[in-house]
């Protein structure tokens, strides 16, 4: 009897600790966090490359708050999963702004992705940071993009190619989705305007996840057999790279024959793949984890710490957005609120040192500059960069190649539009 | 201090220089000095590091070819300060230029590769190995000097000709001899026209470029003679290609099969609609991924047996996680297909992820044993060596599943049970067992099946999403409950699929191939083989 009295006892004074301790830690919460909404895949098709981009944000937010916070708060990550699920981006991003009242989102991988959330931001008003290279053709007052435009990707690529390897025939080669039609389609008329003859250009698209390449190989054997130099401009989604690249070395094309060149494989990509046969061919990113900068060897020195595992690479996305993550630091500490408009009206402007030894800005169109690095892969799974630009090539929202989208301009700062035609001078598209 | 040093390097490297050129052979009038190339060769700009390579190759200097295959290998170092040279082999540093050791040399950086090195490189070696002892390595060599199309080799490659005994290698130098002739704008008409015809012997996607360039020759019976060549050898190509679409089809057929051929037993036979079937093969995939890692850490001397190796833990593996599913969850749901269905498909997300938790989202690296890498010519059909196994792999676990089936105590009881279970029962056969292994031998047969697909695509934790819809494609195509049915389905669909790709695209080809099964199956229901009797009614 009385044991059973003294442990009854002793349960209810655990039990009472308990709920007076969590109490407690929401009131404190709930007074001086500011949150922050982290909405990339940790399950399905698009885990592979989003459930790194969850880690490093964790990684910059713990960073900042060993900092001391923002505004005096700290910050708390609220982490959720859409499951590479495009409507599920949607309904997380409205759970993310609506009930966790995060004050700016880091998310989405995928065009699609972004393209379902989009309405989301615009309804409840809130700040999206987009990470990834994408087609470009948009400019949304909520969205910001830390990712390439075609212009700071594609474009100097393809410049690259015709100047140092002096290539005259083009494969433009690409899965069929939203992202490498666009890119195509601006590489396409920028070829033509450099003087290329259209059967000197051959485009072509496989369904995704495309695991028998032989025909295409075959094909693009072929096509680089009519005595000019010819490369392969490569728009080839995900998981469908290994095969191919596998094609190409049993079929005995090298990169001294055609060269391939790259705009969705990176680091993380070849962690999977055995790269020998890969030796030579060539990706266009904005960041390489090669790239020797002090910035970019603390970064990495942070990240294997962080994941206590020294051999997890970084690659360009996560480049984009720890240049994203600093931006908005910097502007809700300009606008001493973590009010959205009073952030958007902020960021413009906003400079940030990238990891690859230059300053990035955030422009008036919402994208920002970015150096071009052209790297080889290695046979260590690493790139050597063999060529960059000058300087930070400014992002284009809308490409100057392309006829619909030539005239169309965006300003969110002086002209408060995202898609301004200059020459009917309106606000509203072509 | 600093300017004596400079001052005293300067003098060494003169000194040098002069005791080398003392050394080498009287040179030739046109032949640079190896220390010219040396020099060009310490740099950072690619254009010098190529410029020097193509005069190592010409200097004729004895240790060209050692800093050549150091370049290539990356063991090629220098010192930005001085030009020093120097090649790793190991932990240990030699002088390019002299061969002497330099212990403790420092503040060295490799000299860098690109494509046009590398181009480089291949050209400049081709030409110093065209007199290699071994046959393979002149081989090599001459077709690395038909690519470079250089006319500097001639003399090089006309010395090595009249020394050629081996006929193979002898017509390549032959066809880089007519190559580099061809681009050389002094030859004349007679020998021009030799070397076309040696071309069109050739008669490859390389030599066609040749001759397509030579559109615009001055010589009307050159023009005329590489107008029929190219004629001649595009016929050729165009028989070829469709020659070379038969064995992609063959190629994708047997992928196919394999994919399918575990579902012809589960579903084929046993009528269960497995959502779950792709996750078999992942797991198979996954099985050869750990043996592989085993191998690597413990015995890297038997990394080429791993694969067969593999293949009975990987039947293992995928065949009693296989019993355990239909154990603990389908045996409670026969004759309910829909629910079978959903529960499968639901058992197929959990595998995904139970997988993606313990290996992770990213792809994981299965490599290729030496006998799966390259490629052979067969009559100018390059045939892939891992696509040529594959085939014959395809093959070997159809005939074994069907002699499982048709000559073992097992496969008469399967077939009794598939065919009439209440009497199979009545004849004292454990029906429920029967049913177990059936569905373990299925899971088993896609377990393998991964084995050969961590060969050709990734081994991630969607691997098995990929190939689940063709599978299902597959037998049905070929008739519910019919091996043969699902052979020839698996070869038909592969064959038609390749010859419909290069017209219509991939996208569209599939397209066309979908439409072409749901009017087929409009047809006849039952698939290309249909059973007949009692076992369509059970």
């Amino acid at each position: 009897m009385n044991m059973t009295w003294k442990g009854w006892l002793s349960r209810a004074t655990v039990a009472g600790g308990l709920a007076l301790g969590t109490l407690a830690a929401t009131a404190a919460s709930a007074q001086e966090t500011i949150k922050v909404g982290i909405l990339h895949s940790l399950s399905g098709t698009m885990a592979i490359s989003e459930t790194t981009l969850k880690d490093v944000m964790l990684m910059l937010i713990d960073e900042q708050n060993k900092k001391g916070g923002v505004l005096g708060k700290k910050l708390e990550a609220v982490v959720v999963d859409p499951a590479s699920n495009w409507p599920l981006f949607a309904e997380k991003a409205r759970e993310l702004i609506a009930k966790d009242k995060v004050s700016a989102v880091f998310g989405c991988w995928t065009s699609v992705s972004r393209k379902s959330v989009l309405p989301v931001f615009k309804e409840l008003n809130s700040i999206l940071f987009y990470p990834v290279q994408y087609e470009g053709e948009e400019s949304e007052r909520n969205v910001f993009y830390t990712g390439a435009a075609p212009n700071q990707q594609a474009i100097p690529a393809v410049d690259y190619l015709m100047k140092e390897e002096k290539v005259q025939r083009w494969v433009l080669e690409g899965t069929d989705y939203v992202y490498p039609r666009t890119t195509n389609k601006i590489l396409e008329a920028y070829l033509k305007a450099k003087g290329v003859k259209p059967e000197d250009i051959s485009i072509n698209y496989t369904p995704f996840g495309q695991s028998d390449w032989q025909t295409r190989v075959a094909a693009i054997k072929s096509f680089g057999s009519a005595g000019k130099k010819t490369a392969v401009v490569s728009t080839i989604n995900g998981d469908a790279n290994v095969p191919f690249y596998k094609e190409l070395a049993n079929q005995g094309l090298k990169a001294t024959d055609i060269p391939v060149v790259a705009f969705s494989v990176g680091e993380e990509e070849l962690a999977g793949i055995d790269t020998k046969p890969l030796l030579g061919h060539l990706a266009a990113w904005n960041y390489f984890m090669s790239i020797d900068t002090p910035a970019n060897k603390a970064f990495i020195k942070q990240w294997h710490d962080f994941t206590k595992n020294p051999k997890r690479v970084t690659n360009d996305p996560m480049e984009a957005h720890y240049i994203g993550f600093n931006m908005w630091v910097k502007a809700v500490e300009k606008a001493g609120t973590i009010e959205p408009d009073k952030v958007i009206a902020a960021l413009p402007g906003t400079k940030q040192d990238n990891l690859t030894g230059g300053t990035s800005e955030m422009l008036a169109n919402h994208h920002i500059t970015k150096p071009v690095f052209i790297g080889e892969i290695k046979d260590n799974g690493q790139f050597d960069v063999v060529w960059k630009t000058d300087g930070l090539i400014a992002g284009d929202a809308w490409s100057k190649e392309l006829d619909g989208s030539k005239d169309l301009e965006a300003d969110w700062v002086k002209l408060n539009c995202g898609n301004y035609n200059t020459k009917t001078k309106k606000c509203g598209g072509a | 201090m600093r300017r004596c040093l400079v001052l005293l390097i300067a003098a060494c490297c003169a000194a040098w220089s002069l005791a080398a050129a003392a050394q080498s052979p009287p040179a030739g009038a046109g032949q640079p000095s190896p220390e010219a190339a040396y020099a060009r060769l310490a740099s950072d700009s690619y254009g010098d590091i190529e410029a020097g390579i193509a005069l190592l190759a010409a200097s004729g200097d004895p240790r060209a070819g050692a800093v050549l295959r150091a370049l290539a290998d990356n063991r090629l170092l220098f010192r930005p300060d001085d030009r020093l040279l120097a090649i790793r082999d190991g932990a240990a540093l030699t002088d390019a230029r002299t061969g002497a050791a330099l212990p403790g040399a420092d503040g060295l950086k490799p000299v860098r590769l690109n494509n046009r090195v590398r181009r480089a490189i291949d050209a400049a070696q081709g030409s110093l190995n065209l007199l290699a002892p071994d046959a393979g390595t002149r081989r090599v060599a001459a077709d690395a000097v038909f690519k470079a199309r250089d006319t500097a080799v001639l003399p090089a490659l006309d010395a090595a000709l009249a020394r050629e005994s081996d006929a193979g290698v002898k017509r390549t130098m032959q066809e880089a001899r007519a190559a580099a002739l061809l681009a050389s704008p002094g030859t004349p008409e007679g020998e021009r026209l030799g070397a076309v015809s040696v071309l069109q012997a050739r008669g490859d996607s390389e030599a066609l470029a040749i001759l397509r360039g030579l559109s615009a020759d001055p010589a009307a019976s050159v023009r005329d003679a590489a107008a029929r060549g190219v004629t001649g050898i595009e016929t050729r190509m165009a028989l070829m290609a469709n020659v070379q679409n038969a064995w992609y089809g063959v190629s994708l057929g047997s992928v196919l099969l394999l994919a399918a051929i575990g579902l012809a037993i589960t579903f084929g036979v046993m009528g269960i609609i497995n959502m779950a079937h792709g996750e078999m093969v992942m797991l198979g995939a996954y099985t050869t991924y750990l043996v592989q890692e085993l191998i690597r850490q413990n015995a890297p001397a038997l990394f080429g047996w791993s694969l067969p190796i593999a293949i009975p833990l990987a039947f293992l593996v995928a065949g009693a996680v296989g019993i355990l599913i239909e154990r603990v969850v389908i045996r409670h749901l026969y004759g309910r297909p829909l629910e079978t269905l959903l529960a499968t498909w639901g058992i197929s997300l959990i595998l995904q992820q139970a997988v993606r938790s313990v290996f992770g989202p990213s792809n994981r690296e299965v490599g290729a044993p030496s006998y799966m890498a390259g490629a052979f010519d067969l009559f100018g059909l390059s045939i892939t060596w891992g696509r040529l196994w594959i085939v014959v792999f395809a093959l070997a676990v159809f005939l074994a599943l069907n002699l499982i089936l048709k000559a073992t105590s097992f496969g008469l009881k399967t077939r009794a049970v598939t065919q009439n279970r209440r009497m199979a029962s009545a004849m004292g056969i454990r029906t429920p067992w029967i049913d177990a292994f059936t569905f373990g031998l299925g899971s088993g047969i896609a377990g393998v099946a991964g084995v050969a697909l961590s060969q050709i695509d990734n081994v991630s934790p969607n691997l098995g999403q990929g190939y689940i819809i063709d599978s299902f494609l597959v037998v049905v195509f070929g008739g519910v409950g019919n091996l043969w049915g699902t052979l020839v389905a698996a070869l038909t669909l592969g064959v038609a699929n390749k010859f419909l790709e290069p017209y219509a695209g991939a996208v569209l080809g599939k397209i066309l191939l979908l439409v072409f099964i749901i009017l087929f199956i409009q047809k006849r229901p039952r698939g290309l083989f249909a059973l007949k009797g009692r076992a369509v009614e059970a």
